[in-house]
């Protein structure tokens, strides 16, 4: 397991947050009507990760080049984490040529190969497909591996039962990520999952499983180092669920009528929580805390106008990619 | 070498374990999964003596988990490797449809041409032999229908081998429907045209490039899969009654070789399209579709279709012989055509 870097986790947490908290202000800046889904720069679902940093910051920071990530419809975090790049994914956003896919999948379907990076818009079906990567990397002799991310709704697809056992069965190099944020879109966990964790199925499937609480980064990057170990030593799979939360709606526009534990959101941030912890330990000054703020800003808004720079695809590149 | 090359006769499920196992020599990449692929060499031997040649670590008995294997072959096939995957029965396809269309098929297209996905997903059509409404289908024109994946649907061994080697070296997903009354089984009732001649060797027969399977004047049938078998018998019967028919065996869906369609349908002037899958809203309706827009006047009958007529299949053998295309059928279809 590599060394716990603090401030590396920190920073990228802001980073991200800070690129999600910008792609709401865009999302709705321009939309006319407001209530139009599909009007502006950015049409379409939008699903902000915001609130769920620790989950990816805390497994990203044991990847290494050739690790593979399936991320679900919510993937931006992972995606920033993993290292995908944040001009091609904003541009693939704003649906542009410069845009990681040309502007064809949009924010539910980035495609980075480079980094080994997918997403799918179909709850627990990126497992799979993980577990073949998984596979891939075995039959190559690496020690590679593939992480496999999904919502607590998506444990009671049958994808996800499917992929743990045959992740099991060929004991593959993969690590199941469950983020519970309580919320099936509107549907709260108790009322959808039997059994309280998530991480108590991996037991019928006979691998390692894991609950973090408190959406706690540093509990995450032990929890994930343990299985990423496991699984690079050939040991097979795991399942980590980390209790996170949805900062926002399931997806903008969202009022959250239906979430009686709204007002408390705030309260529950997890950067502001692990910044304070941080300067406890003195290894974290509000100096530096303004300083990371301001790269990420900068970052982001270098990112979003070069999304807004790069060129709209011609209706007729429609027709372009069907079959290579 | 050259003269038992020539004369050797093999069954369909046999040459395509060959092209497999060709291909399984030639690129270590390749390897297969699915359920009963290994020891037992698929239900209906299309991986037969796989397993005893390159073991178990490249011919994969899988769980029933199509969601799960389909999806594994997707996530290898991205990261380079050349699966050959088995989804037993066609029929199946309601438990694992969103790995291979919104997954396999979509992924290219997805990620802006980025990602490849080079997976064969081979798999079971057809009726005849009372397996009932689940396991007796065609559905390719529901898999044609949706973008992405090439279709491909082999009606002799010599093609079954040739289109195999094709659909694996090629860089997109292709699937490859296989008619269970043409694979020459030992335990199913099989036209004599199951077992054919193949050469030992590797060759390729390319995917979206009709066959004229026999050549005639008067009415052109197009078709496709073990319909092509009933189709060239039939022909040959009416020869002697003086209708000369043209066969055009499809062999793909996807690509769709509509230029050999439209020739010979523009030289015969009659068309009967023959498909084992369902009458509306498929093929039938497609072929009528590319003469229409091309040029009608092609026609001096009346288009005419002989397809499942939108039933599921029956079990009892006259109801399923009822409704499936038959020798008989396809034969009043021409005469009527000719009268």
């Amino acid at each position: 397991m590599g060394d716990l870097d603090r401030l590396a986790m920190y920073t990228q947490m802001v980073r991200i947050r800070q690129y999600e908290s910008r792609i709401m202000q865009e999302y709705h800046a321009d939309k006319s009507p407001a209530w139009d889904i599909g009007a502006g720069l950015i049409p379409g679902e939008m699903h902000l990760a915001a609130g769920q940093e620790p989950a990816a910051v805390g497994v990203c920071a044991h990847l290494k080049k050739g690790d593979a990530i399936t991320a679900p419809h919510r993937p931006h975090h992972f995606a920033l984490a993993h290292g995908v790049d944040m001009n091609k994914m904003t541009a693939e956003i704003y649906g542009r040529t410069g845009g990681l896919c040309k502007g064809k999948g949009g924010h539910m379907h980035l495609f980075d190969p480079e980094n080994h990076f997918s997403c799918s818009g179909i709850i627990a079906q990126g497992l799979p497909v993980a577990c073949g990567q998984a596979m891939a990397f075995k039959r190559k002799g690496t020690d590679n591996v593939a992480i496999a991310v999904t919502g607590e709704g998506a444990a009671n697809q049958g994808a996800f039962h499917e992929s743990l056992n045959l992740a099991a069965v060929w004991n593959l190099p993969v690590i199941f990520v469950i983020e519970d944020n309580d919320w099936a879109i509107s549907v709260p966990k108790d009322a959808s999952t039997a059994g309280a964790s998530n991480a108590d199925r991996a037991a019928g499937y006979g691998m390692p499983g894991v609950r973090v609480e408190d959406n706690d980064v540093e509990a995450m990057f032990e929890a994930a180092g343990a299985a990423i170990d496991r699984a690079r030593a050939g040991d097979g799979p795991s399942l980590i669920e980390i209790h996170t939360l949805r900062l926002f709606g399931h997806f903008e526009g969202d009022a959250q009528a239906y979430r009686p534990e709204l007002e408390t959101v705030n309260d529950r941030d997890p950067i502001p929580k692990y910044a304070a912890s941080l300067k406890e330990l003195g290894e974290l000054s509000d100096d530096q805390i303004a300083a990371i703020q301001a790269d990420a800003d900068a970052e982001v808004d270098a990112a979003i106008e070069f999304a807004k720079s790069s060129p709209e695809p011609a209706p007729e590149d429609a027709l372009l990619h069907v079959f290579a | 070498m050259s003269t038992t090359t020539e004369t050797r006769r093999i069954t369909t499920a046999k040459a395509m374990a060959e092209g497999i196992g060709l291909e399984m020599q030639r690129d270590p990449n390749v390897f297969v999964m699915g359920e009963d692929v290994g020891a037992y060499g698929g239900i209906f031997g299309s991986t037969t003596d796989l397993f005893g040649e390159f073991g178990a670590d490249r011919v994969i008995d899988t769980p029933i988990s199509e969601t799960g294997f389909i999806g594994a072959g997707i996530g290898a096939a991205v990261e380079g490797l050349r699966p050959v995957v088995e989804l037993m029965f066609v029929d199946f396809y309601g438990v694992c449809m969103d790995q291979i269309s919104n997954h396999m098929a979509k992924i290219h297209y997805e990620s802006g041409g980025n990602v490849k996905v080079p997976m064969v997903l081979m798999t079971a059509t057809g009726g005849g032999y009372s397996d009932a409404a689940q396991h007796s289908q065609c559905l390719w024109g529901t898999f044609a229908h949706l973008p992405g994946m090439k279709v491909v649907v082999p009606s002799n061994p010599y093609d079954a081998k040739g289109l195999m080697i094709s659909a694996i070296q090629d860089d997109n997903p292709v699937m490859y429907m296989f008619h269970k009354g043409g694979q020459g089984l030992v335990w199913m009732e099989k036209n004599p045209r199951s077992i054919g001649e193949v050469p030992e060797e590797s060759y390729t027969v390319p995917i979206g490039k009709a066959a004229i399977a026999k050549e005639g004047s008067d009415v052109t049938i197009v078709t496709l899969s073990l319909s092509v078998q009933h189709s060239l018998d039939v022909a040959e019967e009416l020869e002697g009654e003086g209708i000369s028919v043209e066969v055009v065996d499809l062999r793909s869906l996807v690509p769709l070789d509509t230029e050999t369609v439209l020739e010979s349908v523009g030289k015969t002037g009659r068309v009967l399209v023959v498909d084992e899958d369902y009458k509306s809203f498929g093929l039938t309706g497609e072929i009528a579709a590319v003469i229409a827009e091309t040029d009608p006047g092609l026609l001096k009958k009346p288009f005419s279709r002989l397809a499942v007529p939108d039933v599921p299949i029956p079990y009892a053998r006259p109801l399923e012989y009822g409704i499936l295309p038959t020798r008989d059928k396809i034969k009043a279809a021409v005469k009527d055509l000719m009268a």
